[in-house]
């Protein structure tokens, strides 16, 4: 039991990842071809204000940043899964999708359309937008070379 | 996370807490008129529709909550609560803002609870009891500020002798306790500065 747990949670956090860097459109796309369970708004989306925390040189003193804007959401299934979405920014209508793909993955008959149908191509999208950036940063590398000393 | 018996707030947030808010004040400034909620939203057992939403529109993180034993026994209560609401529900009845009765049978005596103080008189609890009905029982007739000469509320309230224990108000204003009375959608609210002087039937 709990092996299939940490698999379900393996599985959210690895979602999440892909989910909170796509874009609201694009995600929407995909879960159109998703058929959905019924399932109802729990928390409604709302926008809050969340303080973003640093640590000196990244393993220091914690200390507050700032805040920052973010918009979240619960939704509930009928079979009784709760998913969560939280995104930066003040976008409900991702924070509320992002909720019920969380939701979505929790629920044995649905998980696995969602990650084919909805995760993996936005996953594999988004690993393509990062290779092609690394790639353009890439051609303007300049290689220095440095003359060696002390011969001739 | 699975959690089957977690029901729905608010269903619209905002329109919903001011309709809300509207039904509880307009009750507050007509002690004895029976007013309407209308805001949908989720209900966990054994709380009723009123009381519901009256928790989502008033409760925030700085109103401890204090509950009776019906609603303590339910799970499902203080759970939705600091889901919807993140109310720190406590044990201690005589700090907390307001206090949820399921059952007004068992309601401990109002000394237990929080007067306020001379200075903030406002710091007391407002009791949120639940009853049996708002339109059929014995008639109590009421008197106060909001009250034009007087009205009748005619309910079923559990304790019966609600009404003399609230006659400490009298003695001690401005401190006081104040009730919110809830039966499933409909409210009335029974501030300190209201008194009975009769019952009829």
């Amino acid at each position: 039991m709990a092996s299939s747990d940490d698999g379900i949670q393996a599985r959210r956090r690895s979602a999440m990842a892909v989910l909170a860097h796509s874009v609201t459109s694009d995600i929407a796309e995909r879960l159109e071809a998703v058929a959905l369970p019924s399932h109802a708004d729990l928390r409604e989306a709302e926008n809050g204000l969340v303080m973003v925390r640093g640590r000196v040189g990244g393993d220091g003193g914690p200390f507050n940043l700032g805040e920052a804007t973010l918009s979240r959401a619960a939704v509930r299934l009928s079979s009784g899964e709760i998913g969560f979405g939280y995104v930066l920014g003040r976008d409900k209508v991702k924070a509320r999708m992002i909720a019920l793909c969380d939701a979505l993955i929790q629920a044995h008959d649905h998980a696995e359309a969602v990650e084919t149908q909805v995760v993996a191509p936005l996953r594999a999208a988004m690993i393509a937008r990062c290779t092609q950036r690394a790639a353009e940063a890439a051609a303007t590398r300049v290689e220095f070379f440095t003359m060696v000393r002390g011969e001739g | 996370m699975k959690v089957a018996e977690l029901p729905t707030g608010f269903a619209d947030k905002v329109l919903a807490a001011q309709s809300t808010f509207r039904s509880v004040m307009e009750a507050m400034a007509r002690p004895g008129s029976v007013q309407q909620i209308t805001a949908s939203v989720g209900t966990p057992a054994p709380m009723m529709h009123g009381a519901a939403a009256i928790a989502l529109t008033l409760f925030d993180h700085d109103t401890p909550i204090w509950l009776d034993d019906p609603m303590a026994a339910a799970a499902p209560v203080a759970r939705w609560l600091k889901f919807h609401t993140a109310a720190p529900v406590i044990a201690d009845p005589s700090i907390c803002q307001f206090a949820l009765i399921g059952d007004g049978s068992a309601l401990p005596g109002l000394d237990r609870f929080c007067f306020g103080s001379n200075e903030y008189p406002d710091r007391s609890t407002t009791l949120i009891l639940q009853v049996e009905s708002l339109t059929e029982g014995p008639g109590y007739v009421l008197r106060g500020p909001g009250i034009d000469g007087t009205a009748t509320l005619r309910a079923i309230i559990s304790p019966e002798n609600l009404f003399e224990r609230l006659s400490v108000n009298a003695t001690l204003f401005p401190r006081g306790i104040d009730v919110v009375l809830v039966h499933d959608d409909a409210i009335v609210a029974i501030p300190r500065s209201t008194r009975l002087i009769g019952k009829e039937g």
